[in-house]
């Protein structure tokens, strides 16, 4: 399935396969065209895949590069978990978790960054560059050391400490905007009409957000080449959202995988859900926000791919829920106790929304349930302290068989 | 009003390479009114039904027209109006 030009999503112009990302008729988004692949046995294809690294690049006949990339952090073949323990806790038989926090910056934006480094670097570029809510900002600085290109990353300057320290430390050029994350991408859309940078979600934005159909093929792959009935998935410019169900169209087009889609649920933080909203009002397009959630990762308050995530919930029967700060801080205590994963406030949403359709009833206790938990949970500490005690002792037997008295202690 | 329109890469080949315009206006509307006469390619890139194409961002210094009154956003002397396509989420 050789990549064969960037098309516009809206009026389908195509273009060559350069760093661009907006049709210039229409102003339309551009995303990455395949040629058919002409009679590929499935079985062939699904060895090939299998022989593959146990990384994204076992999917590189799905990405759009000329070769797949040598010498780069190994994104992507992260676990997927039966969860019975959380199922039980909320009345479903069948839930398992994709815990995307188990790859080498701990979040699912080193799939989106390694297509995209990789792809700029086969356009000859010197130095990459992102505007970030903080997941991106890890990736690009990790990626482009391990690959040895200048990088700059532009954060939020309120962003979570561990997220600026987990950056910095790869020495990139960090650049703190002092405004939201939408005021930091104006800038930097503004900064990528005048520099040669490939800012990896700007002008490399079609070839990065491929990078994402890599957690669907790994979803079926790990399933035994079989879709899931359901994915609770967080949506914050909606473009993961999207393009995981890109992914199993794409493999189901190719004879991999039989069935229809999955029900396609998105969760965002009710103090940033223009998409849930829009939902929920029946609109087709999204109204921006100024966002006030402690779910730093989905605070887009101007989400580029909301029309689309719209069209694809309603599409395949499901919703866009939000829930509010305090639930989230409990979903991410309910996987934390269920499953052993702890999650950033991007994961809690996804699990709180989880739990929000199984309490309303709109999941099918028979269903199989796939929650895509994007993020790690020591990337956003503070949003759990205050959620459980701590006993504090003298180092001594009284003292603990004083702090113990009135709780049942296990022997 | 002189407002100062910015023009993003990829429109500025209808706007003969241009990366700027100065126009008169009073609202948003009128300033890009003002353009589509100067660029009349512009109309068709842009716009739509009166409005402006989904995809489409405009700011009046630096604030998204659409926190303050759309295209009858008022513009003063020496503003600055920037046009920006959408992009996606980090």
């Amino acid at each position: 399935m050789p990549p064969e030009s960037l098309r516009c999503k809206e009026c389908k112009t195509t273009y060559p396969l350069d760093a661009r990302y907006v049709c210039e008729r229409c102003f339309g988004p551009l995303e990455v065209a395949y040629a058919s692949r002409a009679d590929t046995d499935p079985d062939e294809l699904r060895r090939r895949i299998q022989a593959g690294p146990h990384s994204i690049w076992r999917y590189a006949d799905f990405l759009p590069l000329s070769a797949p990339p040598r010498g780069t952090l190994p994104a992507g073949w992260t676990p997927l978990l039966r969860a019975d323990r959380l199922a039980e806790r909320l009345g479903l038989r069948e839930v398992w978790v994709k815990n995307d926090a188990a790859n080498p910056t701990h979040s699912f934006k080193d799939r989106v960054v390694a297509v995209a480094l990789a792809r700029a670097r086969e356009l000859g570029f010197q130095t990459i560059a992102c505007a970030s809510t903080g997941n991106l900002a890890n990736a690009v600085a990790a990626h482009a050391a391990a690959a040895g290109l200048e990088s700059y990353v532009f954060i939020p300057s309120d962003l979570e400490e561990q997220k600026i320290l987990a950056t910095g430390v790869y020495g990139t050029h960090l650049v703190a905007v002092r405004g939201n994350y939408d005021d930091v991408n104006r800038l930097c859309t503004e900064l990528s009409g005048e520099h040669e940078w490939a800012f990896v979600n700007i002008n490399m934005r079609p070839y990065y957000a491929e990078g994402s159909k890599t957690l669907s093929f790994e979803i079926a792959e790990q399933l035994g080449f079989e879709i899931p009935d359901r994915i609770v998935c967080p949506i914050a410019s909606g473009s993961l959202f999207t393009k995981l169900a890109r992914g199993f169209e794409e493999w189901i087009d190719e004879g991999l995988l039989s069935g229809e889609l999955p029900t396609m649920n998105g969760a965002q933080a009710a103090g940033c859900s223009p998409v849930a909203t829009a939902f929920e009002s029946g609109h087709d397009v999204c109204r921006p926000v100024k966002p006030d959630t402690i779910a730093k990762s989905l605070a887009i308050g101007n989400p580029a791919d909301g029309p689309y995530a719209l069209e694809l919930a309603r599409r395949t029967g499901g919703a866009i829920d939000s829930v509010s700060d305090d639930e989230l801080r409990q979903g991410i205590r309910l996987l934390a106790e269920t499953t052993g994963i702890f999650t950033e406030t991007a994961g809690g949403v996804t699990i709180a929304v989880l739990a929000k359709l199984a309490e309303r009833g709109d999941i099918d206790p028979a269903e199989r349930v796939v929650a895509v938990i994007t993020g790690e949970g020591l990337k956003t500490l503070d949003c759990v302290r205050g959620t459980f005690e701590t006993w504090e002792i003298d180092a001594s037997v009284a003292s603990f068989d004083q702090a113990a008295a009135g709780v049942a202690v296990a022997a | 009003m002189a407002v100062t329109v910015k023009i993003p890469t990829q429109l500025r080949a209808a706007t003969d390479g241009e990366s700027t315009a100065t126009v008169d206006g009073s609202t948003v509307g009128e300033v890009l009114d003002a353009l589509y006469s100067r660029f009349a390619e512009l109309r068709a890139r842009i716009a739509e039904d009166g409005g402006l194409r989904r995809f489409v961002n405009v700011y009046v210094g630096g604030e998204d027209i659409r926190f303050l009154e759309g295209l009858d956003t008022p513009v003063s002397d020496g503003d600055e109006v920037t046009i920006l396509p959408a992009v996606a989420g980090g």
